[in-house]
């Protein structure tokens, strides 16, 4: 006769369609926040590795290693600038590589000498005003600070995101609304016993704590089976992006991190639907003498 | 214990059902409470055991103004009430036993001495071999006994018991009244409503006495209260 609560929820029909529908959110919500993690990824990291950088081309031509070596030393004394770097040729051409393929590249084809400036941390640095004074030095130089392609890719990635994440919230108030019908309909068919309950002098927090056990048991049985199939599908999503690699797409897999973050969906969701139900309860036991 | 003061109860916009009540309850009195069918009854006792609040009047129960009191502090008064149902209101997913128990699961007791309490008491109300029946498939007269059973397994302060011995045998209404009458002795106020007028000439208790939503009170027969043997 040891029982999780007094009321026979085991009997009741209208608890049986609320762990699909929490299932379903869920999952739904879980890959909507694993967009938003991807996308959020992928924005670091293209902001962490191009802003505070500046390439300077020069063409080659102009590549003399003594006016290379005069240009470096004026960068070097620029305020601002933390590092500067010449790249070997080599090292040039391996950045073309996933662009044009090996053949294209190997083929002795021309690339400029690229000069790699590292922004020193809080300064900023005019590309605009420094190719200016560059050119005076060298002809034909152009310097490139990544901003204008950057910030509109970042721009649309942030867009992406936020979309993802109202979505997440339109999902989590849906889940709301099941909650509460599920809680009345409950609320409806054992009105009797509640109503017993009441007499024998329970608390309303003391019949509130049982609709709101049952609320968790129902959301967790959902919320994991949700979370889980999300799972599998973002295993199968990154295994078929195995292969693609590319300088835009940094990567589409998740980090540990991400993983465990992603447990945040189910979580809710089943945090939601306890102080639903809750919540729920309570607001109709208020109406009892 | 509890009290009365010009109370007058009506359901919506209806006619008055009680009308001017007034009496009061010494602490370990027992009552009977009796009137015609329609006359009440279940009406004051629902207003004794808070399911109703006047519509005038003053209810003072355990020395408290109900009317005073805050919501929170209920329960903790009801908890104090033992109730049979003239309906009985058992759970039928429930056994007997848990129907028995859930007063003292309310009142936040251990599994284990409950299990063991309802038991003893099912037993003494002859239902000993029915423990894990469910109600639906009881009779009546079992039915009633697991209600009241139920009422007073929490050994309330004050029990109501509407027409507790309705669906019983003599034999059984007897032996139902000496369980009211043991619990009176150790300090509970019993108010039993009933149609019998058997039941009141034998156990000789003062009467609460309905006619038309008006309340009158008779002294007992104290010669005529039955001791059980
Ligand atoms: N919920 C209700 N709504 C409206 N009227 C009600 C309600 N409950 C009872 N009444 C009316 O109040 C009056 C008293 O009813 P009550 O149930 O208190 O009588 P009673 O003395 O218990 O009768 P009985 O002996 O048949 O159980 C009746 O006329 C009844 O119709
Ligand atoms: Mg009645």
């Amino acid at each position: 006769m040891i029982r999780r609560t007094d009321i026979p929820f085991e009997r009741d029909q209208s608890t049986r369609f609320l762990p699909w529908i929490v299932a379903l959110m869920v999952f739904l919500g879980t890959l909507m926040f694993a967009v938003a993690l991807l996308v959020s990824d992928a924005v670091e990291t293209w902001d962490t590795t191009l802003t505070g950088r500046i390439t300077i081309q020069v063409p080659l031509r102009e590549a003399a290693p003594e006016k290379v070596e005069a240009l470096v030393e004026i960068l070097r004394s620029t305020d601002g600038i933390a590092a500067v770097r010449a790249l070997p040729p080599d090292e040039s051409r391996a950045l073309l590589v996933p662009w044009l393929g090996e053949g294209v590249v190997g083929s002795g084809l021309p690339v400029p000498l690229l000069i790699d400036v590292e922004v020193a941390p809080g300064s900023r640095i005019d590309p605009v005003v420094l190719e200016a004074r560059l050119v005076e030095t060298i002809e034909g130089i152009a310097v490139d600070d990544h901003r204008a392609w950057l910030s509109a890719l970042i721009n649309l990635a942030r867009t992406a995101e936020l979309l993802a994440l109202a979505i997440l919230a339109l999902i989590a108030a849906s889940a709301v609304i099941a909650v509460v019908f599920t809680t009345r309909s409950g609320l409806a068919v054992h009105s009797a016993i509640i109503e017993l309950l009441h007499q024998m002098g329970a608390r309303d927090a003391y019949i509130a704590g049982q609709f709101q056990i049952q609320a968790m048991l129902l959301a967790a049985r959902g919320g994991l089976g949700g979370a889980a199939a999300a799972g599998v599908v973002l295993l199968i999503f990154a295994w078929i992006g195995r292969g693609v690699e590319s300088a835009f797409l940094p990567r589409l897999n998740l980090s540990v991190g991400d993983w465990l973050l992603l447990l945040v969906v189910p979580a809710s969701a089943i945090a939601i639907s306890m102080l639903t139900a809750r919540m729920t309860v309570l607001r109709a036991l208020a109406r009892m003498p | 214990m509890l009290r009365f003061e010009n109370v007058g109860m009506r359901y919506g916009v209806g006619p008055e059902v009680l009308r001017d009540v007034n009496f009061s309850l010494a602490p370990g009195s027992f009552h009977f409470l009796t009137g015609a069918s329609g006359a009440g009854k279940t009406t004051l006792l629902k207003l004794m055991y808070l399911a109703l609040r006047p519509t005038r009047g003053l209810v003072h129960i355990f020395d408290r103004d109900i009317s005073l009191t805050p919501r929170e502090e209920l329960p903790a008064l009801r908890q104090r009430i033992g109730v049979v149902f003239q309906d009985f209101r058992l759970i039928d997913h429930l056994s007997a036993v848990e129907n028995v128990a859930l007063p003292l699961r309310v009142a936040g007791a251990e599994n284990v001495e409950i299990n063991e309490h309802v038991r003893e008491l099912l037993s003494w109300v002859g239902l000993g071999d029915r423990l894990d029946a469910r109600p639906s498939t009881l009779s009546g007269g079992q039915q009633q006994r697991i209600a009241i059973a139920r009422a007073v397994i929490n050994r309330p302060s004050l029990l109501l018991a509407d027409e507790p011995t309705g669906n019983v045998d003599d034999r059984i209404a007897v032996r139902l009244m000496y369980l009211f009458e043991e619990l009176n002795r150790t300090g509970t106020t019993v108010v039993i409503a009933t149609h019998s007028n058997a039941l009141l000439d034998k156990f000789g208790h003062p009467v609460l006495r309905l006619n038309e939503g008006e309340l009158t009170v008779q002294r007992g027969k104290p010669s005529a209260t039955a001791k059980p043997s």
